[in-house]
């Protein structure tokens, strides 16, 4: 998941981890930068490098359960420094604090480290561990092109050894489509909307990615009646206004209409500028959200997947961190 | 709770515009801090002032916003009709490192084998803070060698609130750090023993990231011995400056609970520091129609069943609602960094990419009527 800071990436993901969960896949929502409000979201206390689940599904094997847990570069440097049998390195990288140096020396280590951990998360096969879909809420957009981008560097970059084993395998990931897409969260407004468009060519040219639907974020939803004046519905509803109500009415009535015709400009103008699926995710316009309303959001995603027009295509294995997959299997 | 717009005589604003020479623009990524920054020095300007806004944003939107394409890493001069001058320059973070490393060079071949250094090539690239470090070291330099009245910064989007406030001492931290000494050891004269020692550590870290690495790194240390003094006594110079009381920094928000949530560690992270946020401005509001609670709205609308009157009611309990909530994310926001003033602005028709749209801001900011 990818997008912007403020366009609400973080919500849309845990609906999109919900909305999957709800078809009977084990989803994992993987943080990256930490402090997302994203245990808030499901009403649960903070997570760290350790899983948690933030919202139970009663499967066999973790299905429907939405997991969640939090990667860091340090934590994933030693954990895959102790898999490939290479504790003393580990210690002695550790106590040093030599991974700034190190990542300094290549820049986009601590991203392939990061990758490359997801990728081994991806390729779990014990029941308890494993996850029918990753999703993985990627730094914010400037930084997730050069976060998806360093395998192929780092390719160029270091030319033997276990860091170009792993940008190996981490980039074929990346670039099999059965296995990964790259969903892109904008909001209906003209800058996130132009922004979106430049990330997205640069992550198929650049990367060579497949891009999955992109999400729509923030769309009010339409209210009938907004186009009566309150005196006119007034009367018609044979109801009295208190003193000045009308014109409160009339000028919410206004915005609203007003904002919704500059949103279905801006939707438009993506779908002209992006020849990609589109799943609208409408405005919440309650105080504070919670598990509730991501169901609700979650349902209105489900409903976004299900009328997409690729959906019957030929599905790939059901296992990647990949948006699309998780309309596997149907429900 | 009506928004009450500052006239132009009490606008706090215009105050501080008048009593820095640097405003520094904090917070989240997306809450609009370009377009603030501009909206400033524009002001600066039109009181009279010699003012420059300096943007880092990759997305080019301050280009955007006036109307210019391709902002150079020297400022240039924006036309308009105000009594003062409007300058802006957009971060080249690459080139201003370069200037930097052949500042500090004794010779032109230092500086050469620096800039042609691979491990070089990287860190001015990509090391993470370097954006940010580079921001700082442009201000200064601007602050010193231009007679601007007033530089109005934008600050990188990141997530660490003091990302630029470290920069300048990050490199310095990495040129102080274990592995450069040891790197530097063969050059200086260590005992044997010593090199065997860092010998063993680079041929294990050149296990994990591959020899050519550590052997770019070592090439690139032995390039910049001799320079980490002069990039020490810039770094606590830079310091200085951004915590002199000529600078000002302001926090820039929007209005919803996850962006006020960041700008309130923000806010606290500055306040550790011991910097004071002069004011607080928060972008995007919603306009608030009117005083009744939304759920006496949403009563009113169930009692008119699917009539047009339903609709009408619906729709003003959904925007007094958001309005309440945004006014309460702030409130505990405000608190934090009371005395300093909030000074809201509204959700506006569209996006500002123009004079004309940054003199609408203007309005809300400093009270200015819209031309």
């Amino acid at each position: 998941m990818a997008g912007k800071g403020g366009v609400g990436k973080t919500t849309v993901s845990a609906a999109l981890a919900r909305a999957a969960a709800l078809t009977g896949l084990s989803t994992l929502i993987i943080e990256v930068e930490g402090k997302s409000g994203l245990s808030t979201l499901f009403g649960q206390p903070a997570f760290d490098y350790d899983e948690v689940v933030l919202s139970p599904g009663g499967g066999p094997d973790g299905a429907s359960d939405v997991r969640a847990r939090t990667l860091t570069p340090d934590d994933a440097l030693l954990e895959y420094l102790e898999d490939h049998g290479m504790n003393r390195i580990s210690r002695r990288l550790a106590q040093s604090g030599a991974l700034d140096m190190v990542s300094t020396a290549a820049p986009g280590i601590k991203d392939i480290l990061i990758l490359g951990k997801v990728k081994s998360i991806e390729r779990e096969t014990r029941a308890n561990l494993r996850a029918d879909l990753i999703v993985l809420d990627a730094p914010a957009a400037g930084h997730a092109i050069s976060f998806l981008r360093s395998p192929r560097g780092l390719l160029d970059a270091v030319s033997v050894g276990p860091i170009n084993a792993q940008a190996r395998d981490v980039l074929e990931m990346l670039t099999d489509p059965s296995r990964c897409e790259v969903v892109l969260v904008t909001l209906p407004e003209e800058t996130p909307v132009n922004e979106l468009v430049e990330t997205a060519y640069s992550l198929e040219d650049e990367v060579g990615i497949s891009l999955g639907p992109v999400f729509v974020n923030g769309l009010y939803p339409p209210i009938a009646g907004l186009d009566t004046d309150p005196v006119e519905a007034a009367r018609a509803a044979g109801a009295a206004l208190h003193a000045g109500e009308a014109d409160a009415l009339r000028a919410a009535a206004g915005f609203r209409r007003h904002r919704m015709t500059l949103q279905a400009e801006q939707v438009e103008r993506l779908g002209h500028l992006l020849p990609l699926p589109q799943i609208h995710v409408p405005f919440l316009f309650t105080a504070d959200l919670g598990p509730d309303h991501v169901d609700l959001l979650a349902a209105s995603i489900h409903q976004g997947i299900t009328t997409m027009p690729d959906l019957n295509a030929p599905a790939g294995p059901t296992t990647g961190t990949s948006a699309t997959t998780s309309a596997g299997p149907s429900t | 709770m009506t928004t009450i717009h500052p006239s132009p005589l009490d606008s706090p604003l215009r105050a501080l515009v008048q009593s820095s020479t640097i405003i520094v623009c904090t917070g989240s990524g997306g809450v609009g801090k370009t377009t603030t920054a501009a909206v400033i020095a524009l002001e600066a300007a039109r009181m009279g002032q010699r003012a420059c806004v300096v943007t880092i944003d990759p997305a080019k939107r301050l280009a955007d916003a006036l109307g210019l394409e391709g902002l150079t890493n020297v400022p240039s001069k924006i036309d308009g009709d105000w009594p003062g001058e409007l300058w802006a320059m957009m971060l080249d973070t690459k080139s201003t490192f370069d200037a930097l490393v052949r500042k500090n060079a004794d010779t032109d071949e230092q500086a050469e084998g620096i800039l042609a250094n691979r491990f070089y090539r990287n860190i001015s690239g990509a090391l993470s803070g370097t954006q940010e470090y580079m921001a700082m070291e442009k201000l200064y330099e601007l602050h010193h060698e231009h007679d601007f009245d007033l530089i109005v910064v934008d600050t990188p989007p990141t997530r660490n609130a003091l990302d630029f406030l470290e920069a300048p001492r990050r490199l310095t931290r990495f040129l102080d750090h274990r592995l450069y000494r040891i790197l530097m050891a063969p050059t200086r004269g260590f005992v044997k023993a010593v090199n065997f020692a860092a010998q063993a550590f680079l041929h294990t870290v050149a296990k994990v990231v591959g020899g050519e690495v550590v052997e770019d790194a070592v090439m690139f240390f032995r390039a910049f011995d001799g320079m980490e003094q002069g990039f020490r006594e810039r770094a606590e110079q830079v310091l200085e400056l951004l915590t002199h009381d000529e600078t000002t920094f302001l926090l820039v928000t929007a209005p919803r609970r996850e962006v006020v949530d960041e700008a309130t560690f923000f806010a606290a992270k500055l306040r550790e520091a011991d910097i004071p946020v002069r004011a607080l401005i928060v972008n995007r509001m919603h306009p608030h129609f009117s005083d009744a609670s939304p759920t006496a709205m949403q009563e009113r609308s169930r009692t008119f069943g699917d009539a047009d009157l339903a609709g009408l009611y619906a729709n003003l309990a959904d925007f007094v609602q958001v309005a309440t909530n945004e006014e309460m994310h702030l409130a505990g926001l405000a608190a934090k960094i009371s005395p300093a003033p909030v000074v809201r602005v509204p959700v506006l028709e569209s996006d500002v990419h123009d004079l004309d749209g940054l003199g609408e801001i203007a309005h809300y900011l400093f009270g200015r009527d819209i031309d």
